[in-house]
């Protein structure tokens, strides 16, 4: 068993919040995205986050560690595009490996310093990865239903190079989320197991889901809990949603999670649903509390914030999460 | 742990779950047709095959493209990514079949759900077999296991039974495989063939699926079922009833799942019993001259034709008369309904018992279904039509009853429901349909129609003694028409309940700006399916007492939430708004200067064109259907009904265009403009820009926001004096025609063509928008060059934005004049504006272009006093006839 493990039975681990918003408050400006070096990149970057861990280190590292602060037991690398795929867009492909490797050093250092701060509470670096731009189970031509933009084995391939980046850093868990093409989930998890059967070394395994709306589907169209069955294959730490929807609207997915999933249940929503400006306004106590019930009902192992989520909800979601049990896993006939 | 698959949903294999049956009309060694059809390339017909299986039954689809003239691994991945992309077939598990390994995981890496591998097998010895096993569990499938090793195919059952347990051990132990993912096929091979050492072949494969059943814990058993009985090619019927007792004796035996053509299995126990007998004889190996008895007993069936469907199809009009009614309400068919109900009446007697007995009763079933969400609106509308044909056809005995009789009249007994779109508003689809659902559950509805006067609704609502008020409307102006409605009703005594609904309705605006006008019970409906439980509470000599209260406390608790949310909302200056509003460098980023200016106007534009530019969502909304087209063809609760209202939609719009029934008509403009203070937008005759054609005025956000944020009004979009700019608008509908069609259906007594036609009509209207706004796009303005398809149109994906008058950017529906002046819209489009700014006929839109790559969508809110001051003395207006039409912009109590 590992620490991972062993604390995750005594109690509702707590992971980190949103990335994105964080870096949005910072109000950044074109210039602060261009590492050393790219100062004449041909394409804008500002709004690729991954590179930041390359240009603005520290800022990258303060954000994990306000979370850490706030009592987030496992923090996110910012990694959640940095693949070869994600980034073609804004031509910086050839930066993949090195973004994930700077973005675990300084999840890992914030989690270091935290850790030491308080040896009883050890922190825990989660390797974040993407659901990729593109999705190999729909066409984005319309007249044409049968074409994809990725394969299954592009996909497989980049995956491949961040996971192995991930792990060369060191994240003690490997996090596949916001996934709403379950056939790019599949992507992720044969590179890493793959990756494991060479290194012949295994980390836990966390997959987080992306119910888009009240149709209760992935944005592939499927069920959720024709998606668990997808994922029956996966070896998981854990289960659970995230993004897209407020943690009200998440309830009656996470219902089923928590009913059917064989492994532990995750559940990160965002800041409820953003209002006519694009804006997340839910407040840290409402989120505290919707997400308070989850764990109340015995329906949750791991909580956390999406988009629009603050230090502040992170704090309110460990003072909650402090007051309930963890799910227990259940007993497999 | 049970067995599960998945392909957009799940499918479960529980203890005692009947057989899954797996469609094998898309294998191309199953199927002749479908093999000519991969072969020519004919791949949308090859994926109809896929959708006829899945909707005949098929609760798995095995795909098998094993065609020596293709290269399997392109067609296999290129027909998976076709079905993909239907959900009504994608909805299965696929089971990826194929000789070939290499088609088999280029298939599985085209599944989202958890398909099935067909097959692997022992063949090419253990290593191959285990790498080949750790593909398909990397990939997250099942796999079937066929019982063939290195010595060939087992025909026995030692040899089927030894294969099975060698590769569920080695599966199992080396390749981390869970028993529940294996699945075990021990050859169904062909009897009857004439060779005596085939005549075990059926029976032993049975004692095989028994033993693995009960010797390898887990795992599951299959077979390709239509080989069993090859030697009767041609001969339906027998082939019928070999698969047929097979499968009996096969499940019976523990057979889980096996590929069949749904259409060719028949029921054990309808089996003529000689054939069956013929039959067994041969499957169950029970004496020596089984074969040459059935190969004799079957030459009588040849060319018989194998149909027990269309019996069953006909088999409701066997029922009682009473059953036939029912059964035609509750399914909507029309077809035998004046038959039926002429009987009926003679057996009746009386046409009014008619009505209050069969007929009554089988729509009390319709309500009951539909209250337990079972049955959907689309459904019940349609039902609706059938009891109107059958009231209708009753109607001329009526009279004649009436004349003899006086008293006793249906009519003089039921309750009285009065409807009414309110002064100034056209749109009625949505009441409509409450009246619809009202009158099914027996309420008489008298409905005013749209653009109701408050004195019409009074003096009909005091002459006709009516029970209930329903008032509805679309646009916001009609929100201040129902809260006069209501004083009204206050003044003038009324006692009445008075419903509440409509699109721009809200329980808050009830309670907040309605409720506090009338003493009785004004209740928001939120939609249809609620106006029932609604009238039946407030109807009801029990529950009216308790409803009321309940309402009451409800909305003052609304009203309280709703003042103390007022309290918390801060406003900043006008001034300060103005100073903080959204900039753009007109010198980084030019305007668009467009390729022409001035008005252009399309009449009898072809409906045609616009089909492909409809967005089918909110059609579906409007029949209270949730979610997105087209995943909502498949949705496990509404899907089904949604498939077939499209269906009917597919079928009129066919007719609406062949048969011209409505007319289409937009206009275009581009003028030269320029803001002329902060918000107020200035439209020129000339480029030199000295002769001014008019000013629109926008209303900017207003409510206070986090420092850097910007305020937004529309003008911010548009340069000001001193950079050549422009502005563009435009109007259009297609809703002439309509009325004239509706007026037919509502004379033959078919609500639910009735309001499918407008629900159309709008949809081409907002189509007609999109396409428009593409060819000012493309060509009048001539900015765009990439074509966009047509998700992308719906989520607005290219450049420039079209707000309208009224809608969340623009909220001043009292612009809309201005813009019909520029366009001179009425003339190019017949088009005209109601006395509340709704544009006639119902199923049109107008609004701004502005092309600058920064505009976008916003909403302005609520503002505050001195941005109405300010628009009511630029108007030339006054500040009190500014606040009556922005009521529900308004950040204060006027």
């Amino acid at each position: 068993m590992t620490d991972l493990e062993r604390i995750a039975a005594q109690r509702i681990l707590v992971l980190d919040g949103a990335m994105g918003t964080m870096i949005q408050k910072l109000g950044l400006h074109e210039a602060d995205f261009h590492p050393k070096g790219m100062e004449n990149h041909p394409v804008l970057l500002k709004g690729n986050n991954e590179l930041l861990s390359l240009s603005r280190p520290e800022a990258i590292r303060t954000i994990h560690e306000q979370y850490l602060a706030a009592g987030a037991d496992i923090v996110e690398t910012n990694t959640f595009s940095a693949t070869s795929i994600a980034q073609a867009e804004h031509d910086c492909s050839h930066l993949a490996r090195e973004m994930n490797l700077a973005s675990v050093r300084l999840a890992k250092e914030a989690c270091a310093k935290y850790t030491a701060m308080d040896p009883s509470k050890p922190r825990f670096v989660a390797g974040a990865i993407g659901p990729m731009n593109k999705t190999a189970s729909l066409s984005p031509d319309v007249n044409d239903p049968g074409f994809r933009a990725v394969t299954f084995d592009q996909l497989v391939a980049a995956y491949k190079e961040q996971v192995e980046a991930l792990l060369d850093g060191g994240v003690d868990i490997l996090l596949v989320e916001t996934i709403f093409d379950t056939l790019n989930a599949k992507a992720a998890f044969y590179a890493i197991d793959e990756v494991f059967e060479e290194r012949g070394k295994r980390v836990p395994l966390m997959c987080s889901v992306t119910i888009t709306d009240a149709s209760g589907r992935t944005l592939s169209g499927q069920t959720i809990e024709a998606f668990l069955i997808s994922m029956q294959h996966v070896p998981l730490f854990s289960m659970g949603l995230n993004c897209a929807l407020g943690a009200a609207q998440m309830r009656p997915y996470l219902e089923v999670i928590a009913e059917q999933s064989p492994c532990r249940v995750s559940i990160y929503p965002n800041a409820g649903l953003p209002d006519q400006m694009g804006e997340y306004r839910e407040t840290p106590e409402v989120t505290a509390r919707l997400v308070g019930e989850f764990m109340a009902n015995g329906w949750v192992n791991v909580v956390g914030g999406c988009c629009g989520t603050t230090p502040d909800h992170i704090a309110a979601l460990a003072a909650e999460a402090a007051k309930h049990a963890p799910r227990p896993l259940p007993v497999l006939a | 742990m049970i067995p599960t698959y998945s392909g957009l949903e799940p499918l479960r294999i529980f203890p005692g779950s009947n057989f899954v049956n797996i469609g094998e009309r898309t294998n191309v060694t199953g199927s002749a047709a479908f093999r000519k059809l991969i072969k020519n390339g004919q791949y949308d017909e090859a994926v109809s095959v896929a959708r006829q299986q899945v909707e005949n039954g098929a609760q798995v689809i095995d795909v098998n493209l094993d065609e020596g003239m293709i290269d399997g691994v392109e067609a296999m991945r290129k027909f998976l990514n076709l079905i993909a992309a239907e959900p009504d077939i994608a909805r299965v598990p696929v089971m990826v079949d194929s000789s070939k390994f290499s088609v088999i995981e280029a298939g599985l890496k085209c599944l989202q759900g958890k398909g099935i591998a067909n097959s692997i097998s022992l063949k090419e010895g253990e290593a191959e077999f285990l790498r080949q096993a750790r593909i398909i569990r990397r990939l997250g499938a099942a796999t079937v296991v066929m019982c063939f090793d290195e010595q060939g195919q087992a025909d026995t059952f030692e040899r089927r039974i030894a294969i099975a347990k060698r590769s569920y051990d080695l599966l199992t132990q080396k390749a981390g495989f869970a028993p529940h993912d294996i699945i075990i096929d021990a050859n169904i091979l062909t009897v009857a063939t004439g060779m005596t050492e085939h005549d075990r072949y059926a029976i032993d494969f049975i004692e095989a699926v028994r033993w693995i059943k009960q010797h390898l814990p887990g795992a599951l058993t299959s077979g390709g079922v239509s080989n069993v009985s090859f030697s009767f090619r041609g001969n339906e019927p027998v082939r019928e009833a070999i698969h047929t007792a097979f499968l009996y004796h096969a499940i019976k035996a523990g057979l889980d799942m096996g590929i069949v053509n749904a259409g060719q299995i028949g029921v054990y126990d309808d089996i003529p019993k000689d054939l069956l007998e013929h039959v067994e004889d041969v499957l169950l190996a029970r004496r020596p001259d089984a074969t040459e008895r059935m190969v004799t007993f079957a030459e009588q069936f040849k060319g018989a034709p194998s149909a027990e469907v269309i019996a069953a199809q006909a088999a409701w009009r066997e029922g009682s008369v009473e059953e036939r009614l029912k059964h035609a309400l509750v399914h909507g068919v029309t077809e035998f309904i004046d038959a039926d109900t002429e009987e009926a009446r003679v057996q009746y007697v009386d046409p009014v018992l008619v009505i209050e007995g069969p007929l009554m009763a089988g729509m009390n079933v319709v309500g009951d279904l539909f209250g337990s969400g079972k049955m959907f609106l689309p459904q019940v509308v349609k039902s609706a039509r059938v009891m109107k044909r059958a009231v209708a056809y009753l109607e001329p005995f009526m009279e004649e009853k009436k004349a003899a009789q006086v008293s006793g009249s249906l009519e003089a007994d039921a309750k009285k429901v009065l409807l009414a779109t309110v002064k100034g508003d056209v749109h009625d689809i949505g009441k409509n349909i409450v009246g619809v659902i009202l009158a099914c559950n027996g309420w008489q509805v008298i409905d005013l129609g749209v653009m109701v006067q408050s004195a019409t609704i009074l003096k009909t609502a005091r002459e006709m003694k009516v029970d209930i008020i329903g008032l509805s409307g679309l646009i916001t102006p009609s929100l201040d028409e129902m809260v006069h409605v209501a004083k009204e009703m206050e003044r003038e005594g009324f006692e009445t309940p008075l419903l509440i609904g409509g699109a721009t309705t809200s329980r808050v605006h009830t309670a907040v700006k309605i409720a506090p006008h009338y003493s009785k019970p004004v209740v928001h409906v939120i939609d249809a399916s609620r106006s029932v439980p609604v009238v039946s509470n407030l109807l009801s000599d029990n529950e009216r007492a308790r409803f009321e209260g309940e309402v009451k406390e409800e909305y003052a608790k609304v009203r309280n939430q709703y003042e103390g949310h007022q309290r918390e909302k801060e406003y900043v200056p006008l001034e300060e708004a103005r100073a903080k509003k959204f900039t753009i460098d007109f010198a980084a980023e030019p305007p668009v200067v467009p390729k022409s200016t001035g008005v252009f106007a399309y009449r009898n534009f072809p409906l045609a064109e616009l089909v492909p530019y409809i967005d089918w969502t909110p059609f579906f909304m409007a029949w209270e259907l949730a979610g997105k087209f087209p995943r909502i063809l498949e949705d496990e609760v509404v899907g089904k009904q949604a498939t077939q209202l499209y269906a009917d939609a597919q079928r009129m719009l066919d007719r609406v265009i062949k048969e011209q029934w409505i007319q289409a008509h937009g206009v275009a403009g581009i003028w030269p403009a320029n803001t002329l203070n902060d918000d107020d937008i200035e439209l020129y005759a000339d480029a030199a820009r000295t002769k001014v054609i008019g000013t629109t005025h926008a209303m900017r956000q207003q409510s206070k926001k986090a420092p850097g944020v910007p305020y937004i009004a529309l003008s911010d979009f548009i340069a000001p004096k001193g950079t050549p700019d422009f502005i563009g608008g435009f109007a259009v509908s297609a809703g002439h025609g309509v009325e004239e069609r509706v007026k037919r259906f509502e004379a033959a007594h078919d609500d639910y063509s009735a309001i499918l036609l407008k629900a159309l009509a709008d949809r081409l209207a907002e189509a007609f928008a999109e396409k428009l706004h593409e060819i000012v796009r493309e060509e009048l303005w001539g900015y765009e060059v990439s074509p966009f398809t047509n998700e992308q149109l719906i989520k607005e994906a290219y450049q420039g934005i079209r707000p309208a008058p009224g809608y969340p950017a623009c909220p001043d529906h009292t612009e809309k004049p201005e813009l019909f002046r520029l366009l001179d819209a009425t003339k190019h489009t017949d088009i005209t504006l109601t006395e509340g700014l709704a544009m006639s006929p119902a199923a049109a839109v107008s609004g701004w272009y502005f092309a600058h790559p920064r505009s976008k969508y916003f909403g302005v809110g609520r503002v505050a006093k001195d941005q109405v001051e300010s628009l009511a003395q630029r108007k030339g207006e006054s500040t009190s006839w500014m606040e009556k039409w922005l009521g529900s912009n308004l950040g204060y109590e006027p």
